[in-house]
């Protein structure tokens, strides 16, 4: 398992050929790179607040619920906070098991928990001011997928 | 116990942490004590369903008892990936 929380910039490519090398029983994996995006145009940067200590365990702990639901090889979750820009990579995951089922369900349910459950906060600072990013009840809505 | 406030709950309170004394037997009477203090906290707190609450770095519920905890944060849900 590897958790890494950031400011710095990450490498997807670099970092799925050394999670790749690291699962040696695999026969699938699946990673998910997340985007900072523009929505409605104007966005200066968007500022990602999380909450140090709380948010390395809660990964943790998302990753390893994954793990022993869906015996992985390895899984790999990387998140960045501070300020970044529109087109740069905000967060990835990355799942390693036998068949692609597990890593497909296993990259799924990582990315729905750590939508929700993870302490990270998101600012969009545009020309117009800075607004909070709200939490949509879609988010909530897709835990229950894995009740 | 150390509080600690997080998105824009620490923007309308203005500041990210303080150490409190309180007699509060649950989180929801902390909270009570705390927008007893100042109007800046009254907004912080006006609606809880609004907020989330992590007790000793476990999310946890406005119920929940703070004997022997030593840290508290309130924040607004959470909006990773």
């Amino acid at each position: 398992m590897d958790i890494r929380v950031q400011e710095a910039a990450f490498d997807a490519g670099a970092v799925l050929n050394a999670f790749t090398a690291s699962a040696k029983n695999a026969g699938a994996i699946v990673s998910f790179t997340g985007i900072v995006r523009d929505v409605d145009g104007g966005l200066q940067h968007m500022q990602i607040e999380h909450y140090p200590g709380m948010t390395e365990a809660a990964l943790a702990k998302i990753a390893t619920q994954a793990s022993e639901r869906w015996s992985l090889e390895n899984v790999l979750v990387i998140h960045r906070y501070g300020a970044l820009a529109a087109s740069d990579q905000i967060m990835m995951v990355a799942t390693a098991s036998r068949h692609r089922a597990n890593a497909f369900a296993a990259a799924d349910f990582l990315m729905d928990y750590l939508k929700s459950r993870a302490p990270f906060w998101k600012k969009e600072i545009t020309k117009d001011g800075a607004v909070w990013v709200d939490a949509t009840d879609h988010d909530e809505a897709a835990l229950k997928r894995w009740d | 116990m150390d509080v600690m406030y997080f998105a824009w709950v620490r923007e309308r309170i203005g500041l990210p942490k303080e150490t409190v004394q309180t007699s509060a037997v649950t989180v929801a009477g902390l909270v009570e004590e705390l927008k007893a203090r100042e109007e800046r906290y009254a907004a912080a707190f006006a609606d809880v369903s609004a907020l989330r609450v992590a007790v000793d770095q476990e999310l946890s519920d406005f119920d929940a008892p703070l004997a022997g905890v030593r840290e508290i944060a309130f924040f607004p849900p959470m909006t990773g990936g």
